[in-house]
Formats: C-alpha cells, sequence, structure tokens
C-alpha cells in the first residue's frame, strides 16, 4: 500500500553544503552514470547529438544569485537539488498502483519500475521537481540515495555512500542518519543551522540544506580604505593643467 | 501544468458521462425502451470514453490495471475503482429501463449517488496537489461538481433546470478564476522559500541547470498560451454557460435545441478545462525562474 510508514527505523538522507558547493556539476554527471547502468531502466537521452538534447537525472544544480536587502553585495549560490526522502512524502500516498513506497527500515523512497504506470502525478505531487519520466522507459525515475552502493559488500567500505556524495570534490555533500542525533550529519546540522526546502509545503524533508555562512560586508565592517590623494601632484598635476588650458 | 489533450478529454467527458448517468439514476427523463436506450448509451461512451483517453498519457500503459489496488491512499486509484463500481451498478437499473420497462428505483438512487462521488474523486485528484496551489482548494471539486451536474442536466434535457444550473456553473467558475488568480501567492512558496536563501536576501535564477529542456519544465513549467488566457475565460464562460442557458431558455424546445446547446457547451468545457491545466502554477517552477 502507498500509505507512509508512522515511523522509520533510519532516516538516511543528504547535508549538502551551500557554501562549499563549487557548482562544478560532478555529483550530476556521476549520478547519471551510476544510475544508467545498475538499478532500474537506464536514464535516457533524447536527441543526445541533435540540437535540443535532453535527458533523465536524479540530481541537477542550479545557480542562484542572492542580493541582499540592504544593498550589500550579491553573492552566487550553486544549488544541487535532487530527492529529499521526505517524511511525509506526498508524492507516495498519490501513487495509484503501489509503485512508490518509502521504506520503514531507512526512510529511502523508492519506485517499483514492475508497478509504475507511468501517470506522472507522483511527480506532479513533488514540489521539488525530484521525480522525471524517462521518455523511452515511460516510467518514473528518482533518486534511490543508490542503495545498489550504501549497502553493497562487493564495494570497497569507502564506496558504500550515494554516488554523488563519493564524487564531490569539493566535499559539499554528506551522507548520513539523519534520525540519529549523534551522527555526523545531525552534527552538521546542528552546528550550522541545516535548514528545509518549501517548509511551508508540510513535506518535513529529510535531506538538509547547509546555508551560506554570513559574508563579510565592506559596509559593515568599515572596511574601506581611504583614498590617499583627492588632488594629482607632480607630473600628474602638470598635465592636468596643461590639458585643462587646451 | 501541460495541458494534455488525454487528461482535458477524461475530466471533460467522463465528468459530463457520469453528470447524464446521475440525472438516469434518479429518474429524470423518466424513460424506458429505445429512448432510454438512447441515453444510457450516450451516457455509457462519455463516461467509458473520458476512461479510456486518461490511460493515453500513461507512460507503461500495461501497468494501468494495478491503479485500482491502492484505493486506501490514492485518489486516483479510488476514481478508478468507484467508476467501475458506478458502471456496475447502473448498469443493471438501465437493463431494467429499456429492456424491462421497471424502475428499481433504488438501485438507481445508489448509482447516482455513487457518480457523483465518482465525479468527487476525479476532482480531488487535482484538489490534494498542495504544489498546485490554484488546484489545492474547496473550488475545484465544487467546479467539477457543477460541471458534471450542469451538463448531465443539458444532456438529459431538463430545460429550465438545465439552463439555471449552467448559469450557477458560470458564476462558480467566474468566482474560481478570480481566487484562483490570487492563490500561488497566498499559498507563500516563493524563490527564497524554496532554496531556503531568503534569509540572505533577494532570490533569483542566475543559471538553470542545463541548456535544453527537460520532462519537469514540459509537463509543470507550461507556460505558452496564458496570455490569451482572458479572452478564453471570456469564450469559456459564454460557451460553457451563458449561451446554452439562453439556448435552452428562448428557443422552443426540441432535439435539435438540445443538441446545438449541448454542442455549445462541450465547447466551452474544453477550452475551460483546457485553461484549468493551462494556467495551473506549479511550486517547481520557482526552481526554474519563472
Amino acid at each position: 500500500m502507498t500509505t507512509l510508514p508512522a515511523k522509520t527505523e533510519k532516516k538516511l538522507g543528504l547535508v549538502i553544503d551551500l557554501d562549499t558547493c563549487v557548482g562544478c556539476h560532478a555529483c550530476v554527471i556521476n549520478c547519471k552514470e551510476w544510475n544508467t547502468s545498475n538499478y532500474g531502466a537506464p536514464l535516457s537521452d533524447v536527441d543526445a547529438y541533435g540540437p535540443e538534447p535532453e535527458g533523465t537525472f536524479l540530481n541537477r544544480v542550479h545557480a542562484f544569485e542572492v542580493t541582499p536587502e540592504d544593498g550589500g553585495c550579491a553573492q552566487t549560490v550553486h544549488f544541487p537539488k535532487s530527492c529529499l526522502h521526505c517524511e511525509d512524502a506526498p508524492c507516495v500516498t498519490v501513487c495509484p498502483t503501489g509503485a512508490s513506497y518509502k521504506r520503514t527500515e531507512d526512510g529511502i523512497v523508492l519506485v517499483n519500475e514492475n508497478d509504475c504506470m507511468g501517470c506522472g502525478l507522483c511527480a506532479w505531487a513533488c514540489p521539488y521537481g525530484a521525480r522525471e519520466l524517462d521518455q523511452l522507459a515511460g516510467v518514473m525515475k528518482k533518486c534511490t540515495l543508490c542503495i545498489d552502493r550504501i549497502y553493497n559488500e562487493n564495494l570497497p567500505e569507502e564506496d558504500r555512500v550515494p554516488a554523488c556524495v563519493r564524487t564531490c570534490p569539493a566535499g559539499a555533500r554528506h551522507f548520513g542518519d539523519l534520525g540519529d542525533p549523534d551522527s555526523e550529519v545531525s552534527k552538521l546540522v546542528a552546528e550550522r543551522g541545516g535548514i528545509d526546502l518549501m517548509p511551508e509545503q508540510g513535506t518535513r524533508p529529510v535531506n538538509k540544506y547547509l546555508p551560506p555562512r554570513p559574508r563579510d560586508s565592506a559596509a559593515a565592517s568599515g572596511a574601506r580604505l581611504e583614498p590617499v590623494a583627492e588632488e594629482p601632484k607632480g607630473f600628474l598635476a602638470w598635465l592636468d593643467k596643461a590639458l585643462e588650458a587646451i | 501544468m501541460h495541458p494534455a489533450p488525454s487528461v482535458i478529454f477524461f475530466t471533460a467527458f467522463s465528468g459530463l458521462g457520469f453528470g447524464l448517468l446521475a440525472w438516469l439514476g434518479i429518474g429524470l427523463p423518466d424513460v424506458t425502451g429505445r429512448p432510454a436506450f438512447g441515453y444510457y448509451f450516450i451516457g455509457y461512451a462519455l463516461a467509458v470514453g473520458g476512461l479510456l483517453a486518461s490511460t493515453f498519457h500513461l507512460g507503461n500503459p500495461k501497468n494501468a490495471v494495478k491503479a485500482f489496488s491502492q484505493w486506501r491512499s490514492s485518489w486516483l486509484s479510488r476514481e478508478a475503482v468507484l467508476s467501475v463500481i458506478t458502471l456496475l451498478v447502473i448498469a443493471p437499473y438501465a437493463i431494467g429501463r429499456i429492456f424491462l420497462g421497471t424502475d428499481w428505483a433504488l438501485l438507481g438512487l445508489a448509482g447516482a449517488a455513487l457518480a457523483l462521488i465518482t465525479v468527487f474523486s476525479t476532482s480531488m485528484i487535482y484538489t490534494q496537489l498542495k504544489t498546485v496551489p490554484r488546484w489545492n482548494t474547496p473550488a475545484t471539486p465544487v467546479l467539477f461538481q457543477l460541471y458534471a451536474i450542469g451538463g448531465g442536466a443539458l444532456l438529459a434535457g431538463q430545460g429550465a433546470v438545465a439552463a439555471l444550473l449552467l448559469l450557477v456553473l458560470g458564476a462558480a467558475q467566474l468566482l474560481a478564476w478570480q481566487k484562483g488568480d490570487r492563490r500561488f501567492a497566498e499559498a507563500g512558496s516563493t524563490a527564497e522559500s524554496a532554496t531556503g536563501l531568503g534569509r540572505i536576501g533577494k532570490v533569483r535564477l542566475l543559471e538553470p541547470p542545463h541548456s535544453g529542456r527537460n520532462y519537469l519544465m514540459k509537463e509543470m513549467v507550461h507556460v505558452i498560451g496564458r496570455k490569451h488566457a482572458q479572452k478564453l475565460r471570456i469564450i469559456s464562460l459564454l460557451f460553457a454557460s451563458l449561451l446554452p442557458a439562453g439556448i435552452l431558455l428562448f428557443l422552443p424546445a426540441s432535439y435539435a435545441t438540445v443538441l446545438l446547446a449541448v454542442v455549445v457547451h462541450v465547447i466551452g468545457l474544453l477550452t475551460a478545462r483546457w485553461l484549468f491545466f493551462a494556467e495551473a502554477e506549479h511550486v517547481v517552477r520557482l526552481y526554474y525562474g519563472k
């Protein structure tokens, strides 16, 4: 049944540090590479070498510009976005076939592709755009939190994390149990004031985002240097006068 | 949202069909034999045709039969189950009317109630989505119900009653548009809440994640055609409500008059349903700077 479990034993998820992400898209590429060749239908591309290429991705990196209200300097924030494995996942309860479910043991939200009829209602129910209907396979694709890596004992231990986390060269992505207050990820969220995306939607995401730390601002710190000279002297003063005279 | 023809035809025609079956279920018009066959044929053709249309937008239709399984949690599944139950309950009542000339009134009433509950469950597929604030309001089930009952009355040849219901429908539709235009802002999702960056300042999209389009943008960030929305609203109000009501009230009653009113109403209904999808804004557009 596509009802949500009242409680999950673990809350596996990602913590994404917006201060550290450099927007290199390595997580996007490694996600696609791993997930197109492992669990479920491949992530297809359409018109891959033509003028309008598009395809299915489980993780995409947006870039936003944030401008402080007090007129300070704008800053660029790279913003990776994938399934947040919500505790109140609306995508699960709308599913008519029972294909979408949330696992009781670790809270991962998955799609059973053998049951999915490709109606797309779960993608409509998700506020975050985390689900994409594969155009060739006709079934719904979403982040599996690399379920085929994290429990895979055939892989070396350091590889038993989601592909996006493993590949991130900046260390902006962290994986762990957010239901355990003593886990590294929970401590990170507590320390940095991790936030939920669109809390008003009531989805209670498991994944958290660490907001960029406050930037120094020139106006607040008084760091602006005094001008060393208002009036030109020497050769420049002569040049100034000479040009005035012409 | 992308106004896919399959979902427009599904909601419009299954609504009309179940609306007509609801009227037939309460014995209006009180027909038996050959005329009853005509009415029930139209009702079933519309309801079943609409339901079949809904399967055309499925990516993987071989699993469609599994949609009957999740009625405990999913409105789409409830809709599937209820529509089949409704059609099965009304079938013996229709057979009684057509072939035996009898009126098993209780069976008819049960069928009529089920038909309206089916329309309600169709509307709840859209109403339940918090991600589409324009739909996520009681106005959605009220409108779907009025389109079904009003259009059904028109098909059932209910003359003045149908005209009155269509006028009520027009007023409700107008009100729903006015309230709907404010819903996205009222729901409170912004680029700031979507990114959590509002505490720093104003957020705008600097670079989209990719240069091309994707499934999400095609399905949920549909913006084409909104510029004609005002004109289309006037057209749908005229055709769905005012014109057919006028035709029923002021032209001499005959099959031809009703047929004309039905054709006009269906044009208005399809236009209104196109707008229902095309004008609906999904919160995911905030991540795409739209």
